[in-house]
């Protein structure tokens, strides 16, 4: 099968800090991928290297089996949209569709026209004077309409109210079934991803904390409530992520391919909230742990 | 043709959703043999959700001998609860209605009313006397 993106021990640098590091994935085609973590995790630097925007300071990159931005053929398969879903203000739709024409071999003018009749936009429009959701309707539709085997896009729904989000995801997900195409799309908001997402990545402090199917993910990650000893007796199979305590109660999440049998714990399933709260606290802790070894040294 | 609502907060997960939606419709005869499902692509377009778990909610109904998948076409129920049922549930349905109207004017709240309803039908007799 081959990979919609794939990354090793790729990482990226501004001046002395780390953007992104130690970053391996790779991700099949054919899926639609939630790349989650708070602002400031390294989604939008990931993007950007797959589409070839930025290069990677240290380790490797391939979108599709090639080197991004190689060749003109290479940026065709991709569409991209970028934050905040950026149209030319003083331009009508009309002239972004004239455009993505000219400027795409593969540009498909029935697909693009016939969105922008079915969104009900009328082409002599500004892009400057549409809604939020009607520009985010446009960004997709252009960079549906050059027909690309992979679509990235950075945080799409961020800034549209509750019925635009819906409206735009159910749209992409038509598009899915429509063109078979992967599709890649970043958030900070689980609650966006949830339903459309089919794997997962979970970046947080620049580094990738969990990424797989999304079913197997929560199939395999399990919340245990016990007593505090209990902690001492779980199998080494079992991979704690996250855990709170009290003097009575203990709390953990774990990763366990085998079920947990032991009846000293009771077991209870995640939801997909639940696992990426557990490993960004998981990151959060780590770095707050580096910071105080940090500080305690002269 | 049905149409499929997710609830965000149930804690079903959205597949077992349309799995359940789908089976309620067949048991209250809004769904019969030879009617068509929503196509995968009308399901995502209208709630937004990942077309595998369209596909995975319609697999288990066919697994489960419910529906069955013509290529090309679309996904048609094959078979159903007892549909000899139907007749009777329409006058079952009045008569609860009328129960309902009764409760509400006697000052039960709606949680009151679904408690009183859950509570009798678990306590009542499960064979049919004869």
């Amino acid at each position: 099968m081959t990979s919609a993106l794939s990354a090793t021990d790729l990482g990226k640098r501004y001046g002395r800090k780390w953007a992104l590091s130690n970053c391996s994935l790779d991700i099949p085609e054919g899926r639609v991928v939630g790349l989650v973590g708070p602002n400031g995790a390294g989604k939008t630097t990931l993007l950007h290297l797959a589409v070839g925007l930025l290069s990677p300071s240290v380790g490797s990159i391939t979108v599709l089996e090639q080197t991004p931005a190689s060749s003109a053929e290479q940026l065709g398969q991709i569409g991209f949209v970028a934050q905040d879903t950026p149209v030319y203000a003083g331009l009508s739709i009309a002239a972004h569709l004239q455009m993505g024409a000219a400027l795409n071999s593969t540009w498909d003018a029935q697909l693009a026209n016939r969105r922008i009749h079915d969104l009900g936009l009328d082409p002599s429009q500004r892009a400057g004077r549409l809604s939020g959701g009607q520009r985010a309707q446009l960004a997709l539709t252009l960079a549906i309409a050059k027909r690309p085997s992979l679509l990235l896009l950075d945080e799409p729904v961020a800034s549209l109210d509750p019925l635009a989000r819906r409206e735009f995801l159910a749209i992409l997900m038509e598009v899915v079934v429509d063109h078979h195409v992967s599709v890649i799309l970043s958030s900070h908001l689980v609650a966006d991803l949830e339903r459309v997402c089919d794997y997962l990545v979970v970046l947080a402090a620049s580094r990738v904390q969990v990424n797989g199917d999304i079913d197997e993910l929560l199939s395999t990650h399990h919340r245990l409530v016990g007593t505090p000893r209990d902690l001492d007796n779980l199998p080494d199979t079992v991979h704690l992520i996250e855990s709170s305590s009290t003097d009575r109660q203990t709390t953990v999440t774990v990763r366990s391919v085998d079920p947990i049998m032991d009846p000293a714990w009771s077991v209870e399933s995640l939801t997909m909230e639940d696992l990426v709260l557990a490993y960004m606290s998981q990151a959060e802790e780590q770095r707050r742990d580096l910071v105080r070894s940090k500080g305690g040294e002269p | 043709m049905i149409e499929f609502r997710l609830n965000g907060n149930s804690g079903v997960s959205p597949y077992q959703q349309i799995v359940q939606q789908v089976k309620s419709a067949l048991r209250l005869g809004r769904l019969r043999v030879g009617d068509q499902l929503p196509t995968v692509k009308e399901v995502v377009g209208k709630v937004a959700i990942n077309p595998n778990t369209v596909l995975k909610a319609y697999r288990e109904l066919e697994h489960e001998g419910l529906v069955a998948a013509r290529p090309g076409i679309g996904t048609f129920v094959v078979n159903s609860f007892d549909e000899t049922t139907y007749a009777a549930q329409r006058t079952l349905r009045r008569s609860l209605e009328v129960w309902i109207e009764k409760a509400r004017r006697a000052g039960l709240d709606d949680e009151s009313i679904e408690a009183l309803f859950v509570d009798t039908f678990l306590f009542s007799p499960k064979e049919l006397v004869r």
